[in-house]
């Protein structure tokens, strides 16, 4: 081996150890943010009593389930029983290896280390564990291998709510894979290509992808609610009408690791959102652009800020909506984001042409600013037409029409 | 019409969806910033707003009187009318003819803190207690005993006064 391929290993296996701690220690920590925030948002206090301020409480809370017991439903499907929270558990964790987290860092070493000979790097080491050239797509792919974990869950049980949770959950998952899928074909038009580090560069060119691609941006956070099973898309697990859904036949660690799932995934859609949408570690400005030490250590830091907010952003929805009933849920994911989806393709190729080809604007800012002016004349159609009840109707009023239309069928 | 029937005017454009959402979501923000109401047990036994009632039923005591004596007469109502049958009482007299409870015992758990025997005593002696810590290390201390039912200090409840329905 060369020393630079050992300099590289070296490297990877650090930055493996960083974000693997870094997640697993940041989803036990937000099991108490969420409890924190939920408990603000309802003007209470929430878990104070482990620890300063209840930062124990992840801790308290992992003992508990090691040493609970670990119950097996007799009927249960021994094997998939056993494997279903790692089947859910691990794409969860993979996907934070392909996020981009910080400006690349610029490093120069080569030294020796006893019997393990030279170890060499030069040049710009991306911050990222690996830099996977398909971006994005492998992030689909792999996020969309979550749902065999749940669905499993469900069926292994050998329960009636635990199966319908799973066969919810798969239909869920599966149909908003689709608009999810649609909405970032708009940012593969932008940029022109799916790697994280490309689109993070392209934006940093232009403008954040949220302004000039702002449907796409709503409809991926929309989708990225549902993925995740979150509230107010949680059906699988609603808990007035299933019981707990696919985990209700689970205990002690193997319950904990559908958590841990759920809170990773949450971590991923935020840091694709962040990254597809708000310009990843890009801080604005030209500061960041020169690389350097200093500029890594921020761009991190403020791509951790921007993760923050979003994982508020998702706790916040949870504690103010309530739950889709289940129809509503398939209308709104087939019946109004994805034809919006695919309507916002046409309208995104169309105003790139237009703008390249037609106007001759190549420049990233300036093609950036005129597709922003499209997106508002766009976004606000849209949002009106929400507003105004055309794509979704409420019951009351789809009632009204009803009894209108029957009434019209007896004069008539 | 001989019933009246009330129509409702059901709202037709109420779908406003994303301004409701909006609408929610500020209400929840202006949430997190608003005092908290949680009583922080342990540390803050009561306040002004989490008082427990003064009609609170809960566990017994057992009132003296000036020479340190029970109130009990050990007339034998409080038994009788315990529907739990939680009251153990055995009662004795001295040379004087005045009887007292030799034994007087009440099983906390099988009471139901229903507070008749309070309201049935000719000599207002048992009663039921404005108190709710009651743990124990063992279940056996859960039988108070005459002695025990004499060393409880907490307040007593007011019980339901039918004559002040609400208290006032």
């Amino acid at each position: 081996m060369t020393p630079e391929m050992k300099g590289f290993l070296l490297l990877s296996v650090l930055k493996m150890v960083f974000v693997f701690t870094f997640v697993m220690v940041g989803v036990a920590l937000l099991t108490l943010m969420e409890r924190k925030v939920s408990a603000w948002m309802q003007n209470r206090r929430g878990p104070n009593r482990v620890g300063w301020a209840g930062l124990l409480q992840p801790a308290a809370d992992g003992v508990k389930n090691i040493l609970k017991e670990e119950t097996y439903p007799a009927l249960a499907n021994r094997w998939l029983f056993v494997l279903a929270p790692a089947m859910s558990f691990i794409p969860a964790l993979l996907l934070s290896g392909v996020i981009p987290f910080a400006a690349p860092l610029p490093l120069d070493f080569d030294f020796t280390l006893g019997p393990l000979g030279r170890f060499a790097y030069h040049g710009l080491m991306p911050m990222v564990v690996a830099d996977v050239p398909i971006g994005f797509l492998f992030v689909l792919a792999i996020s969309s291998l979550g749902v065999y974990g749940i669905a499993l869950a469900g069926w292994s049980s050998n329960s009636k709510y635990a199966l319908l949770g799973g066969l919810r959950a798969s239909a869920q998952m599966v149909s908003y894979e689709v608009a999810m899928g649609l909405s970032l074909i708009p940012v593969l038009l932008m940029s022109g290509n799916v790697s994280f580090e490309a689109i993070i560069r392209d934006q940093q060119a232009g403008l954040w992808y949220v302004l000039p691609l702002f449907l796409s941006f709503f409809i991926f956070l929309i989708s990225g609610f549902a993925e995740t099973n979150r509230l107010p898309f949680d059906l699988p697990e609603a808990e007035s009408e299933l019981i707990a859904g696919y985990h209700t036949e689970y205990s002690a660690m193997k319950f904990s690791f559908f958590f841990i799932a759920e809170y990773a995934n949450v971590v991923t859609v935020c840091a694709m959102v962040t990254t597809l949408f708000f310009g990843g570690w890009d801080i604005p400005g030209r500061w960041d652009e020169q690389g350097g030490v200093l500029q890594t250590i921020a761009t991190g830091g403020f791509f951790f800020l921007k993760l923050m907010f979003w994982i508020f952003f998702v706790m916040w929805i949870r504690w103010t909506l309530p739950r889709f009933r289940y129809d509503q849920l398939m209308a709104l994911g087939w019946k109004v984001l994805m034809p919006l989806a695919l309507a916002y393709i046409m309208v995104i190729c169309t105003a790139i042409y237009g703008i390249e080809h037609l106007a001759g604007i190549t420049d990233p800012k300036p093609k950036a600013l005129a597709l922003f002016g499209v997106n508002v004349v766009v976004g606000l159609l849209v949002f009106g037409l929400l507003d105004s009840g055309v794509f979704i109707k409420g019951s009351s009023r789809r009632q009204t029409s009803e009894a209108r239309s029957g009434r019209a069928a007896v004069t008539g | 019409m001989a019933i009246g029937v009330k129509v409702m005017k059901r709202p037709e454009r109420q779908v406003s969806y994303v301004r409701a959402t909006l609408k929610g979501m500020a209400l929840t923000f202006k949430h997190m910033f608003e005092p908290k109401v949680t009583m922080q047990y342990p540390e803050q036994k009561s306040t002004t707003e989490w008082s427990i009632s003064q009609r609170w039923r809960g566990t017994h005591r057992m009132l003296t009187d000036e020479q340190g004596r029970s109130k009990c007469v050990a007339c034998g109502l409080c038994p009788q009318i315990c529907p739990a049958n939680c009251i153990k009482l055995v009662p004795g007299e001295d040379e004087q003819g005045n009887r007292y409870p030799l034994i007087y015992e009440i099983d906390e758990f099988r009471c139901v803190f229903c507070g008749y025997c309070q309201e049935v005593c000719p000599e207002e002696a048992i009663h039921v207690g404005v108190h709710f810590e009651n743990s124990e290390y063992s279940r056996g201390r859960f039988v108070y005993d005459l002695e025990r039912l004499h060393s409880q200090t907490h307040p007593v409840s007011t019980l339901w006064d039918p004559t002040d329905p609400r208290g006032e």
